[in-house]
């Protein structure tokens, strides 16, 4: 492969990978939770194309594998199976009040990326001068504005993104250091991603059975609650 | 071979409890199967400890992704016992609660599959599968904290598994961290016998990063504090045999897989592996002890001293020296055996009183003679009252902790040690000998008013009794070859 056309992969890669970035910070602060899942399709399919043009640029079969999983999995099965497990209402919910304001989200969220440098560009050195690219840092990135998503949501469809976003971000940062694992492994990794989306549609349905909303993350009940005096206690 | 042959029995026998042929099939099927496997691992554990060549063990062209040696069969020992105490327990507190069939069904498929994910925990060989086990773990024992179904129990399925995935996919990164690490010292096989052997070519940055991020990610699903908050709530939620299986054993197969990037760490000079134990399993097992005091259901109670023992394990590993990581082992099977019967007496007083609240239980000893007995015995056990098993390794850690030279560590250890006897012996002592509150808040009718007897079914009955062998037995007595495995298991921690 010449010179030129391995700039021009590399560089492609770095676009990806920014875009990437960029859906992360949509993911946090998106009010719809449709338009999260949106989002979340948008950052797999980067992340696919973030894999294939690895592949292409270091002419790894491997990462072709992982760049079809992906297309396959996330964009298809994951929305399928929502819609069979879950109600249709998680689709429709926006959240009025999260747990912080927008632009405070988004504050704090550019000061994860910007951690999330200084913890990779070390990462990413260390591993050798071939594998010096975005994909690090910016992998970093996505799994901690995945773990804010989590922290900051209150809907039920937020937070599972919020989970798969953090996994896609340690994927994107994994197929720049891990490039040869087995495929094997990587199958089952996504089908590990699937049960998840299926046991947490099933708990969703669950919640909005048995309590009637799909805000999850206003279930608070369960804490060492304020002392309840026995009643032999408070009798003299 | 057997090895294969124990991973697949769970998955048959979830086969079989699919079949439509009523509630005493599904929970007959289970514990038969339990049983089985039980005698199977106990075979396999023994050929671990005479010293079988592992390739004989898994069988030819496996050792890529399977591996057994004395710290796997110990584990795997744990969960196959528990699994079967936890099994009968199962058959009549299930049918105490009146389930319809297809509700039942749900239980014993996820029961046989959470006992499945467990048990390839230990003898998988390559980390990124065990990675996905440990993934599975959490999948297939959602549905098992939220069964009841009520709002509390979904609040705390929800937590569970958001919290513990949020955990896994931190390790993730590690993990491919760890991959990355093993490929920059020149490759090999990705297993974690390849790890130690590869360990001393890594760029030491690599590994630790990769340590830190699969302690913080799985610490998460041990509940190590400050990552505990979910634990609580999903081991007190779950229907009681669960439970046993949640804090009994999962908790330490996870905490195995921290365990085993130990000897990879020692490789590395001044990596500080067990700084960072010594610190988080002191942290824990404090945080754990003074909030016993303060709770306020009786299941919770245990399951804030799953987080003390969790960390009483990491520090005596980060102890450091080979007599606190026989300690460690022996407390890792203490725990398992004794917190396990805990939950069995919990769920016996569940069924006696109806409801979790401390302060709602008095006199537990007249409404019922053998949940209470079990419940004062499961307290004086897992806070480590001699003469019983837990005693005698947290005394073996606490020596071996002034033996090395910790005496700030080991003095902190024996007083939250103490804290947290204290605290369970508070409530629990309440909860059996204290007065009825409604006999006191009525005094006139308190001569003439008889508590009736609860009859506990017999199958719980006989998990508790079976359960308290070992309780017992390993207070006073640690048989020859679980000796020997006690230290083979022992030795995988260092390099």
């Amino acid at each position: 492969m010449n010179e030129a056309t391995s700039q021009l992969l590399e560089n492609l890669n770095a676009l990806a990978c920014g875009l990437f970035l960029l859906t992360a910070f949509g993911i946090v602060a998106t009010r719809q939770a449709r338009g999260c899942l949106i989002l979340f399709i948008v950052q797999s399919l980067l992340l696919a194309a973030s894999a294939a043009l690895l592949g292409l640029r270091f002419d790894s079969g491997h990462l072709y594998g992982v760049a079809l999983v992906n297309l396959i999995s996330k964009p298809i099965i994951v929305p399928w199976l929502l819609r069979k497990t879950s109600p249709a209402e998680i689709y429709t919910r926006r959240e009025i009040d999260q747990v912080l304001n927008i632009p405070t989200s988004l504050a704090i969220a550019l000061a994860l990326a910007v951690l999330a440098y200084f913890l990779g560009i070390p990462l990413a050195n260390a591993v050798g001068p071939e594998f010096r690219g975005p994909n690090v840092p910016i992998g970093i990135a996505g799994l901690l504005l995945g773990a804010f998503t989590l922290t900051v949501r209150r809907e039920a469809l937020p937070l599972l993104i919020g989970l798969l976003a953090m996994e896609n971000g340690a994927f994107l940062a994994g197929i720049s250091i891990a490039r040869d694992l087995t495929m094997l492994i990587e199958l089952a990794i996504a089908t590990d991603g699937l049960i998840i989306v299926f046991i947490m549609g099933v708990l969703v349905r669950a919640v909005q059975q048995h309590v009637g909303t799909t805000a999850v993350g206003e279930l608070t009940s369960l804490k060492e609650k304020a002392a309840v005096p026995a009643a032999d206690e408070v009798l003299p | 071979m057997s090895v294969i042959v124990i991973l697949l029995l769970p998955l048959i026998a979830t086969l079989l409890v699919c079949l439509p042929l009523g509630k005493r099939w599904m929970s007959g099927v289970t514990v038969a199967f339990c049983l089985a496997n039980l005698i199977l691992v106990v075979r396999l554990a023994w050929q671990v400890v005479a010293g079988v060549p592992p390739a004989e063990l898994t069988g030819d062209g496996w050792s890529r992704w399977i591996a057994v040696d004395g710290l796997s069969a110990l584990i795997l020992l744990l969960i196959a016992l528990v699994a079967t105490t936890a099994a009968i327990y199962s058959v009549g507190y299930m049918a105490h609660e009146e389930l319809r069939p297809k509700k039942l069904r749900l239980y014993y498929v996820n029961y046989n599959l959470f006992i499945f994910s467990m048990l390839a925990i230990p003898v998988s060989a390559e980390p990124t599968l065990v990675w996905i086990v440990v993934e599975l773990t959490t999948l297939c024992s959602a549905l098992l904290v939220s069964f009841e179904n009520t709002r509390e129990a979904l609040e705390a399925a929800w937590k569970y598994v958001v919290l513990s995935l949020m955990g896994a996919g931190v390790a993730l990164l590690g993990f491919l961290v760890l991959f990355a690490a093993m490929h920059a010292a020149g490759g090999g096989t990705y297993t974690w016998a390849g790890l130690i052997t590869a360990a001393p070519a890594m760029p030491p940055i690599l590994l630790q990063t990769a340590f830190l991020l699969i302690l913080i990610g799985l610490g998460t699903k041990v509940g190590l504090v400050p990552m505990h908050t979910w634990l609580p709530d999903a081991h007190s939620q779950a229907p009681s045999p669960v439970c046993a299986l949640l804090s009994g054993v999962e908790t330490t197969a996870i905490l195995y897989v921290i365990l085993r990037l130990f000897p990879v760490m020692q490789a590395v000079p001044g990596a500080h592996a067990e700084t960072w134990a010594l610190v988080l399993g002191l942290l824990s097992v404090g945080f754990a002890a003074f909030l016993l005091l303060q709770v306020h259901d009786y299941k919770r109670l245990f399951a804030f001293s799953t987080v003390e023992h969790m960390g009483i394990i990491l520090a005596a590993v980060g102890l450091g020296a080979s007599a606190a990581d026989y300690g460690a082992m022996q407390q890792i099977v203490n725990h398992s055996v004794t917190k396990s019967f805990c939950f069995f007496a919990a769920g016996a007083t569940l069924l006696a009183v109806q409801t979790r609240d401390i302060a709602a239980v008095r006199g537990l000893i007249r409404r019922s003679p053998f949940a209470a007995t079990a419940l004062i015995f499961g307290g004086l056990a897992i806070t480590g009252a001699p003469p019983l098993a837990v005693f005698l390794s947290e005394f073996a850690i606490l020596k071996a902790g002034l033996a090395q030279g910790h005496y700030v560590a080991t003095a902190l250890l024996a007083a939250f040690i103490a804290i947290a006897f204290f605290g369970v012996m508070l409530h629990l002592n309440r909860m059996v000998f204290g007065a009825p509150a409604d006999a006191a808040a009525e005094p006139d009718h308190s001569g003439s008013e008889t508590v009736t007897p609860f009859s506990l079914p017999t199958s719980c009955r006989l998990a508790l009794i079976l359960a308290a062998v070992p309780v017992l037995v390993l207070g006073v007595y640690v048989p020859e070859p679980l000796h020997r495995l006690l230290t083979m298991a022992a030795s995988g921690l260092t390099k």
